[in-house]
């Protein structure tokens, strides 16, 4: 069974290669089977390949198949070939299946679109770009998945792309992941030089052998590998092209967001962890980068007005949690958000779309409310996904995951529990500023009429999500509320035992971030549903409208990148307009013209004249030989 | 047979050559221009000849015989040109045919 | 025998001197034809008859028939004999007389260096240029022969046209 592994992202490559040879020409009912069915398909032989991998675990605990050998120069011979342990199988399994039920949302959702056909196409390669990613056994063909995710990306962010402002999203989205992608590039560079293979588990040994831990070498790949996770997973200082990439159709957000592209950067560190143990300075590094973007990304996302803004401020500042996590070695806390946040993220950008296509495509939160009545399906998936989002306790799973990776964090912070700090005051934000959305949106008065109805392949995927934002926790809960631990032991064969946190002061902190998150569920009740007039006066104030502007154009790193790079870029540019290295071009062309000048006055087209030349050159050779 | 060094004879033949080319590159005329070849042409048969006397071998005058065949080929295409150009330009000024100039 | 050479050199300098000086085509050919027949007559006193004897019948015969046949056809008459004066001013001689004598000087200087050496006294037979021809230089008289051919089918050509254009 497992050796048909390779067929989990080549079903849907199949999927993208007949829809782009259609042409757009098949039927939209074809279109719909091949680009639904071929992740369904892909869903169900994973799903099997789990199970055979969960009731008879191959030995040691890892299945590698190799397909072929891509090329062989020297000791230098990357394969095609896919590496399933149970951290990619984690991985496998939500790709596919969040990634079927986005798809089957999607078939309802963008029909009538031109391009129905493209976009499923783009989608499939997606779905595969991604499972490819999570399935190499090599880093370069890991790498080649890498690239794909950027390159779908860039396709489906820019799929209306008539308006130019998509297409800016587009190649802005391109470029700044670009920036990470090189880092990716040159550590894999690194990486070969220094230990001589690019295969994963592999280089792992080697790594930990030849380098000791903290060494230079180590931290400069771990840096290199970095640079490439946080331009993939939007953290900062890359994280400023996720907000814009909502140009692109809701379920693309969905995937983006949930299955695929973003968590590429979690998946990267959480695969290459023992180079990261290695480079203690680096890994601190991840925690402190996941906790900055932890709190500016929640700011940022208590000030939008765009639904779709929100819910991608809301990612950027999740994955912050799963960096945090990684960064403080909770490996399989990390990937236990990850997988829990693709629940909810999922669900919650499905819901936000099926809002918007009965309202128009409005995005603004100020111009709906009322929905809860009118909307009961859209309305309870929303408000499940954001319990989950704010980690209400113990119902939703977002709670155990976030407590996971609180506790984690604790653990490592020693006396100053900065980070930990950091993990609490934003689940406090998280639960503010998913709730104003929710009391904005459902409540209050009825402001853009609804119109239109969904069918079945949109009320299923909100329902099957649902329920896994609601269950998908109970795998993994903490010492205080049953001490289940199958996710982390079943990730233990990659990462390692991990250790249970256990004690009064656990359960006293596990209160407090429950009541942190009940706490920001209430201020946002207080706030936005009964809007009292003194909160609405102080947020007009002059002080805090400047503040809450800087906080919507998200701490304003667009304006500082257009200061710091893009305008001086420009600004060489048009110094350079007439390109300094012409000049030296031009010069020889000019020496070529003088020369012309001065030696066509020999060409007069006279037959005695060349003659006589041809005499003259004559008899100076054979003087040449006379006089020697 | 000749008993002289054969120093004369080659004299002979670079004077001719050079009358030749001295014809080549005086006149105008592509008739006089062809003749003048022809004699440039001769006096390089002739060096052949007096290699072929030097040496006994019957090489030299082998080489002589295909200098003949290109003098040959060279008037027959040379006389064809001329009266091509003499039709093209109405003159047999060689210093007139300069459409090449640069 | 040397007598011969010596007076045949000096007719051969001097028409030449005379066939490139002329202004009238006819007369230049003629002096050519006289050059031509003395240097087949220093052919015949170097020991090649065989030589000797295609100078007389395909240069001064069968080329030169050629150009006078040409000559006579493009009509060259006492108007072109004037222009041919003309253009041929004492100023325009000092140039390729300079050429022509420098080239002289080179290469007596470089004979005068050797010894060119004096006859051998192996007579040349036609029959030893035969064997010599169509023996190791098959391969060359194969080459003549296209040469020749591709000159005829040029010639033809042009004149062809010629005639079309006409």
């Amino acid at each position: 069974m497992l050796h048909a592994i390779w067929l989990v992202p080549a079903i849907p490559l199949l999927g993208a290669v007949i829809l782009i040879i259609g042409c757009g020409r098949l039927p939209s009912l074809l279109v719909s089977i091949i680009g639904v069915g071929s992740v369904a398909l892909s869903a169900i032989i994973a799903s099997f390949i789990s199970i055979g991998f969960i009731t008879t675990p191959p030995p040691g605990n890892a299945f590698t198949i190799i397909l072929w050998h891509w090329m062989a120069i020297g000791s230098f011979s990357p394969a095609i070939g896919f590496y399933l342990d149970p951290l990619s199988l984690i991985m496998m399994l939500v790709v596919t299946i969040i990634g079927f039920f986005i798809l089957l949302y999607s078939s309802e959702f963008m029909a009538g679109d031109e391009g129905y056909s493209r976009f499923f196409a783009y989608m499939n390669l997606f779905v595969a770009a991604m499972l490819v990613l999570v399935l190499a056994r090599d880093l370069l063909f890991l790498y080649a998945g890498w690239e794909g995710v950027g390159l779908c990306s860039y396709l489906l962010i820019g799929f209306w792309y008539q308006d130019p402002a998509n297409g800016l999203a587009a190649r802005k989205a391109f470029i700044v992941t670009r920036i990470g992608d090189t880092g990716l590039m040159i550590g894999l560079f690194l990486l070969f030089t220094h230990l001589g293979t690019l295969e994963i588990q592999p280089l792992m040994l080697r790594a930990t052998q030849s380098w000791p831990a903290g060494s230079t070498m180590p931290t400069l790949a771990a840096v290199l590998i970095l640079i490439g996770a946080i331009g993939k997973s939007a953290q900062i200082p890359l994280q400023t092209w996720l907000p814009d990439a909502m140009a692109g159709p809701t379920p693309v957000s969905a995937l983006i967001h949930a299955a695929t592209m973003v968590t590429a950067g979690v998946y990267l560190i959480a695969r290459t962890h023992m180079l990261f143990a290695l480079a203690p300075a680096v890994q601190m590094a991840v925690a402190v980068i996941g906790a900055a973007t932890l709190l500016v990304a929640a700011f940022a996302a208590l000030n939008q007005h765009d639904i779709k803004r929100i819910l991608a401020y809301s990612t950027i500042s999740q994955i912050g949690y799963m960096f945090l996590a990684l960064g403080v070695g909770a490996w399989s806390a990390a990937i236990f958000h990850f997988m829990v946040h693709a629940f909810f993220k999922a669900l919650l950008f499905l819901a936000a779309g099926a809002i918007t296509m009965r309202l128009h495509h409005e995005h603004d939160i100020f111009r709906m409310g009322g929905l809860a009545r009118r909307l009961p399906v859209a309305f309870w998936s929303f408000f499940i996904g954001a319990a989950s989002l704010a980690a209400l306790p113990l119902i939703t799973a977002g709670f155990y995951s976030k407590e996971m990776i609180l506790s984690a964090t604790w653990a490592e912070g020693g006396r100053i529990p900065v980070l930990w700090a950091a993990g609490v005051i934003t689940a406090f934000l998280t639960s503010l500023y998913i709730f104003r959305a929710v009391f904005i949106v459902f409540f209050g008065d009825l402001k853009t009429p609804v119109s239109g109805h969904y069918g079945p392949r949109i009320t299923l995927p909100l329902i099957a999500l649902s329920l896994l934002a609601l269950i998908g926790g109970f795998v993994e809960t903490p010492e205080g509320l049953g001490g289940i631990t199958l996710f982390s032991k079943f990730l233990a064969s990659v990462f390692g035992e991990a250790p249970v946190v256990s004690g009064s002061a656990a359960n006293l902190r596990l209160l407090a971030a429950s009541l942190v998150s009940l706490a920001g569920a209430g201020l946002a009740y207080a706030l936005y549903m009964r809007s009292s007039p003194r909160f609405t006066a102080w947020a007009a104030t002059p002080a805090v409208l400047g503040w809450r502007r800087f906080l919507f154009t998200g701490w304003g790193f667009d304006r500082l990148y257009n200061a710091l790079a893009v305008r001086p870029f420009l600004a060489i540019v048009r110094v350079n307009r007439n390109d300094a290295v012409d000049y030296v071009y031009q010069i020889i062309a000019l020496t070529c013209r003088m020369a012309h000048q001065f030696l066509h006055q020999s060409q007069t087209g006279r037959i005695r004249w060349y003659a006589g030349w041809l005499a003259a050159g004559s008899l100076v050779t054979i003087a040449i030989s006379v006089l020697q | 047979m000749l008993t002289v060094p054969l120093l004369q004879p080659l004299l002979l033949a670079v004077l001719l050559f050079a009358l030749g080319l001295t014809g080549v590159l005086v006149r105008r005329n592509f008739v006089f221009i062809l003749m003048s070849i022809e004699i440039m042409l001769n006096a390089a048969g002739l060096a052949f000849i007096v290699a072929a006397t030097r040496w006994g071998q019957a090489d030299g005058q082998v080489m002589f015989a295909f200098i003949l065949v290109l003098a040959a080929s060279e008037v027959a295409v040379g006389l064809a040109l001329i009266l091509r150009i003499r039709h093209r330009l109405t003159t047999l000024d060689a210093d007139a045919a300069d459409l090449l100039r640069g | 025998m040397n007598d011969a050479f010596y007076v045949a050199s000096g007719i051969a300098v001097l028409s030449t001197a005379l066939a490139i000086t002329r202004a009238n085509g006819v007369h230049a050919l003629l002096y050519l034809v006289i050059s031509l027949l003395a240097v087949a007559l220093v052919f015949y006193t170097l020991g090649a008859a065989f030589a000797a004897a295609l100078e007389v019948i395909v240069y001064a015969g069968a080329i030169i028939v050629l150009m006078v046949f040409l000559v006579m056809m493009l009509n060259l008459g006492g108007a072109a004999a004037a222009r041919e004066t003309q253009w041929m001013k004492p100023r325009v001689w000092i140039g390729p007389a300079i050429l022509g004598i420098v080239l002289e000087a080179e290469i007596v200087s470089i004979l005068a260096r050797g010894d060119a050496g004096v006859p051998s006294l192996a007579v040349i037979l036609p029959r030893d240029v035969g064997i010599a021809m169509f023996g190791p230089y098959l391969l060359c008289v194969e080459l003549a022969s296209m040469l020749l051919l591709a000159a005829l089918a040029g010639a033809y050509r042009l004149a062809y046209l010629e005639r079309a254009e006409g």
